[in-house]
């Protein structure tokens, strides 16, 4: 199944095109960017502070109209196709987590049973079968981020958005939580975008990574990263990983041109 | 040790009261002691108790109203900006108008014969504008990543107020709320006090009845009843504040 996927993604799921965004107090975001996602591809924006990566995510979700240019969805994308993974966990506070999880589908007028159990299913995936009836403000940052990915992924999403995750966890947490990430797209296919300012991150997670450049932003670069899935300690300590590091960083640092 | 300090210091102030007024000879009339408090409490308790609970009654009664419809307009200012903006400068003039100045105007178009109507009106005025202004601010206090993640769901305008927005509001409504029930209560017994005509028969009125007659045990046992009713709302408030927002922070206190 992995395999399928790096040798070679079966289309686009979406195409950006001429891409701006100016926000209504001037500030020019992004300028004509341009960039293909593929369905099924775990594609990294990768970028300086300010870049406009989290701009891209709320245009792709819809959640922000472009100034210029447009996302075209190749391949129809409806409501609850699109998961979103916020930095901050973004819990409701009063909400038991099973509650919190099940939340998509209850918007969407699921049947409280089904939704029950399929969001009992998502928290399980997860690890966190056990925490059902907490609250948030008893679960750690960690254990918050995986009940955020579980009701980012409760819905079955085509596609998930990931605007730097775990860039507030711990480094061991974050490791943990990369894998864990890894193994859910494996299995369930879906078509992931995952903003990071980490190109170690990035490298170890991507198919692809777009380097972007400062505001305002535009995709500099693209590039493939061929080490092998699954992705694992094994590639994390190979040298192939540290060497791509190495370019990807180079890369990085021209994309910020004068800016370093 | 911490916990008892409160009432051992308020038992050596009663002490030093009592002394103070039996060794100096303090007229009764000037200033009771406090065991003469404490009799009137005891003989004038029927009557007492009941003009407690009448006051009681109006302030719940005002504290009640003045929820509802601080909830409710805000909910419908934050539906509609055009209504806020037509709304809100009146909320602002009912609020900083002082009761005192409306109370008899009030009680004259109410009637004198319900004159309780007449307190229940007055109360709320004194008690709405916390509840309105602290729900309006917290309608709008709701998480952007929380409002985006149900936009992006696709939830309606009603399942956004439900599910989002009014549990956003919660704790701002909450202490709006513990402000309110402590202003409901002084603007029961201020307007008995303006209204005061001899129907009225709350805690306010037994103050003004024994100060006329200059039973002033009496009246300090009134002002005892009307202190322990205000903090009885306040401790119940808090309570309730405590519970609903328990799960909110870790640790788990209001
Ligand atoms: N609502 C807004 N109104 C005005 N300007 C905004 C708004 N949101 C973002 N910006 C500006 O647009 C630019 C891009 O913001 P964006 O949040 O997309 O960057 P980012 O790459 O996600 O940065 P970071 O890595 O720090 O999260 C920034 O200069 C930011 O100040
Ligand atoms: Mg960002």
């Amino acid at each position: 199944m992995a395999k399928q996927r790096d040798a070679g993604v079966s289309g686009d799921l979406l195409r950006l095109r001429g891409l701006g965004l100016t926000y209504a107090n001037g500030t020019r975001a992004l300028d004509n960017v341009d960039l293909a996602v593929g369905e099924g591809e775990f594609l990294s924006l990768l970028g300086p502070s300010g870049c406009g990566k989290s701009t891209i995510l709320r245009l792709v979700a819809g959640l922000l109209a472009p100034t210029t240019g447009g996302v075209e969805r190749v391949r129809p994308i409806t409501r609850g196709d699109t998961g979103f993974v916020f930095q901050e966990p973004t819990l409701m506070p009063w909400a038991r987590i099973i509650d919190n999880v099940r939340l998509p589908l209850d918007l969407a007028g699921v049947p409280r049973a089904e939704a029950q159990e399929r969001a009992e299913d998502g928290l399980a995936r997860v690890g966190l079968g056990d925490f059902l009836r907490a609250f948030p403000a008893e679960l750690s940052g960690g254990m918050k981020m995986r009940a955020a990915l579980a009701r980012a992924l409760v819905t079955a999403p085509r596609l998930l958005l990931l605007d730097e995750p775990f860039a507030a966890l711990d480094e061991i947490t974050r490791l943990k939580l990369n894998d864990d990430l890894l193994a859910l797209w494996e299995r369930e296919r879906f078509t992931a975008i995952f903003v990071t300012h980490s190109v170690f991150e990035s490298v170890y997670l991507s198919g692809r990574i777009a380097i972007m450049g400062p505001r305002p932003g535009r995709v500099v670069e693209q590039v493939t990263v061929e080490l092998p899935w699954p992705r694992d300690l094994s590639v994390r300590t190979g040298t192939a990983y540290g060497a791509l590091c190495r370019d990807v960083s180079d890369r990085l640092h021209r994309a910020m041109g004068a800016l370093i | 040790m911490r916990r008892l300090l409160p009432p051992l210091v308020g038992l050596l102030f009663l002490l030093t009261w009592e002394l103070v007024v039996r060794l100096r000879d303090v007229p009764v009339f000037v200033l009771p002691p406090p065991s003469a408090v404490a009799t009137a409490l005891w003989n004038d308790a029927p009557l007492l108790l009941q003009s407690s609970w009448i006051t009681l009654i109006i302030t719940v009664q005002a504290f009640l109203l003045a929820l509802i419809t601080g909830v409710g307009l805000a909910v419908l200012f934050k539906q509609s900006r055009a209504l806020e903006a037509a709304l809100y400068p009146y909320a602002v003039i009912l609020q900083v108008t002082p009761i005192v100045a409306i109370a008899p105007l009030v009680v004259i178009w109410v009637g004198y014969e319900r004159v309780n109507l007449a307190l229940l009106i007055l109360a709320w005025i004194v008690a709405f504008f916390p509840v309105l202004s602290n729900s309006t601010a917290g309608l709008s206090a709701v998480d952007p990543n929380l409002r985006d993640l149900f936009r992006l769901y696709g939830a309606s305008r009603w399942q956004v107020l439900w599910r989002l927005a009014l549990p956003s509001a919660l704790p701002y409504i909450l202490a709006g709320a513990r402000i309110s029930g402590g202003l409901a209560l002084i603007g029961a017994v201020v307007a008995e006090f303006v209204a005061g005509s001899g129907t009225a028969t709350g805690l306010a009125w037994r103050v003004i009845e024994a100060g006329n007659r200059l039973n002033m045990p009496r009246l300090f046992a009134a002002l005892t009843l009307l202190s322990v009713l205000g903090i009885l709302i306040f401790a119940v408030l808090t309570g309730i504040q405590r519970r609903l927002l328990r799960h909110w922070h870790p640790g788990g206190a209001g």
